[in-house]
């Protein structure tokens, strides 16, 4: 991986009463490109990427942003620095509308312009195909509304690195579409660190991949590489022969 | 966009106009008795700032709205000093109260948020009594008429009266009806809806909370001197348990998170108790009635039902 890291861990590990989460996690993201992180269920992709934007608190080891250590700050600062991070269980404000949710998200980078906050909520929400809704209370949107909606909510910070968590869960096929030519609109400018399951999904967007297995990392490298990787293949894809 | 824009500040101006104009034709009573609603209504919208927009239920604003009253009254009687500087000692005294308390108690949150607002708003209620050589304790004391004079004009007389209330009503209501709809009080409300949400997109949302509560601290504390200068009287019933729950209560009955809520909800709470008073003894059995009926037919209150209903754009 030749590209320039944005975001390091070193031995970054979670420990829930004894049991571990994740062990000695060492984790780069490289610059504008994405990076899917997969896994089976409980191999610790949310825990880990918690301990990344702030929001778990990690038991040892460190988080680097752009060179910096991170460990000492809260949440919101993480956030204020360009982590964005949209949540694997829908988390919407389901009592505001559409456009508020996302001006909510706005307005800590926009300030009081009202003007430039509406042309940039209004944008975002075109991006994701929710310019129509931006009237509706948030909670009567469908699952699918509202996944969107937390992308639009994560895009319109414009954020250095987006964190998302299983987006595409409860999606429709041509929601799924939409998502990943989204993903592919952001290619260079923001670095996307995807947590995903749909593996069409995964080798569709993805430039590199690495693979959580009981709390740890089990392989990296091109979704090529992965998919070559025996490991792997024993470990979470599933082969005859492993 | 624009039309509806327009409709909240219409509202505001509105409630004002009308409420200046009511005093040309009211009875003397009504107009006393609006004078007292709209004082109580100031500490119900400072209440509502913390409770209906921000979302914590705090039950110790008792303690605000008397420091307000003690701030003025003590340093009226005490220190000698004219009403002005008086009210704003007793809403200096509120400010510093609602500081020093939100920082201890916004390390809880939900009901041990509840307690311990309760608990520190009781320890004040003590140091009211403890302090009785001072305070005069459950007795309380009268600020004489002769001291309640701003610019030459007499406060206890019916005209000054209702529109001092007036002017300190019409001040915090329009302070907080460009609050909540500027960033400041969106972000409130933000938190209101999904505190971790908001702490997830960048917002220190404990820096905010505490924010809310000293403002709304200040806005009781404003009332509480108010109370004090326009009716002459300071005791330590203010700074009691009741007096907590009176603002939660106006609120939940006007409409929690509306503007207008504090304002409807003192108005019927207060007619409500004088009208029943005059049928029965039993008035707090008609009322209590009538919270029961209206907790189960309009959950939100009156401004947020019709909220809900009718005016979506109601702030």
């Amino acid at each position: 991986m030749a590209a320039v890291e944005i975001l390091k861990t070193v031995g970054l590990t979670k420990t829930y009463a004894g049991l571990k989460a994740n062990t000695d996690v060492n984790f780069v993201l490289p610059r504008g490109k994405v990076t899917a992180l997969i896994g089976p269920n409980g191999a610790g992709k949310s825990t880990f990427v918690g301990m990344l934007s702030g929001r778990t608190p990690a038991t040892s080891g460190d988080v680097f942003f752009e060179g910096r250590n991170i460990n000492a700050l809260p949440a919101h600062k993480r956030i204020q620095l360009g982590i964005a991070y949209t949540f694997q269980i829908t988390s919407v404000f389901a009592g505001l509308s559409v456009h508020e949710n996302v001006a909510v998200a706005a307005r800590r980078i926009a300030g009081g312009d009202q003007s430039a906050l509406n042309a940039r909520v209004g944008e975002a929400l075109a991006r994701v195909g929710l310019s129509e809704r931006a009237d509706q209370i948030a909670g009567d949107l469908s699952y699918g509304h509202q996944r969107v909606l937390e992308i639009a909510m994560g895009l319109v910070q414009a954020p250095k690195i987006f964190i998302l968590d299983e987006p595409t869960q409860g999606l429709s096929d041509s929601e799924v579409e939409d998502f990943i030519a989204l993903i592919g609109s952001l290619a260079g400018e923001t670095t996307v660190l995807l947590i995903e399951h749909n593996m069409s999904v995964v080798m569709r967007t993805a430039d590199f991949i690495t693979v959580l297995n009981n709390g740890s990392v089990l392989a990296r490298g091109t979704p090529e590489q992965v998919r070559a990787d025996r490991h792997v293949q024993a470990a979470y894809l599933g082969t005859p022969d492993a | 966009m624009t039309g509806k824009s327009r409709a909240p500040n219409l509202m505001v101006f509105g409630v004002l106009l009308c409420l200046g104009l009511l005093f040309l034709v009211l009875p003397a009573y009504h107009a006393g008795n609006l004078a007292r609603i709209m004082v109580l209504a100031v500490y119900a919208m400072g209440y509502n700032l913390l409770f209906g927009y921000t979302g914590l239920l705090s039950l110790g604003h008792a303690m605000f709205f008397a420091a307000g009253m003690y701030g003025l009254g003590l340093s009226m009687t005490g220190w000698g000093l004219s009403p002005v500087p008086a009210f704003a000692v007793g809403v200096g005294a509120a400010t510093l109260a609602s500081a020093i308390i939100g920082f201890l108690a916004l390390r809880t949150r939900g009901v041990a948020f509840m307690i311990v607002t309760l608990m520190f708003a009781q320890a004040g209620y003590l140091v009211i009594l403890y302090f009785g050589a001072y305070t005069r304790g459950d007795e309380g004391f009268v600020i004489q008429q002769a001291d309640r004079m701003i610019a030459g004009i007499d406060l206890s007389g019916d005209a000054a009266r209702y529109f001092t209330a007036f002017i300190l009503f019409a001040v915090c209501f329009l302070g907080l009806a460009w609050l909540v709809r500027a960033p400041f009080g969106r972000t409130l409300i933000a938190i209101r809806e999904n505190e971790e949400r908001a702490q997830m997109l960048g917002y220190d949302t404990t820096m905010y909370k505490l924010r809310a509560m000293i403002v709304s601290g200040a806005i009781s504390g404003a009332a509480g001197a108010g109370y004090a200068l326009l009716f002459g009287y300071v005791g330590a019933t203010f700074a009691t348990v009741q007096y907590s729950i009176f603002p939660l209560l106006w609120v939940l009955l006007g409409g929690a998170g509306t503007l207008i809520g504090p304002l409807v909800g003192v108005f019927f709470m207060f007619y409500l108790i004088d009208i029943s008073s005059a049928v029965t003894s039993a008035y707090m059995l008609i009322a209590g009635l009538a919270l029961v009926l209206l907790t189960l037919f309009a959950p939100q209150g009156f401004a947020g039902e019709l909220r809900k209903r009718v005016f979506a754009w109601l702030p």
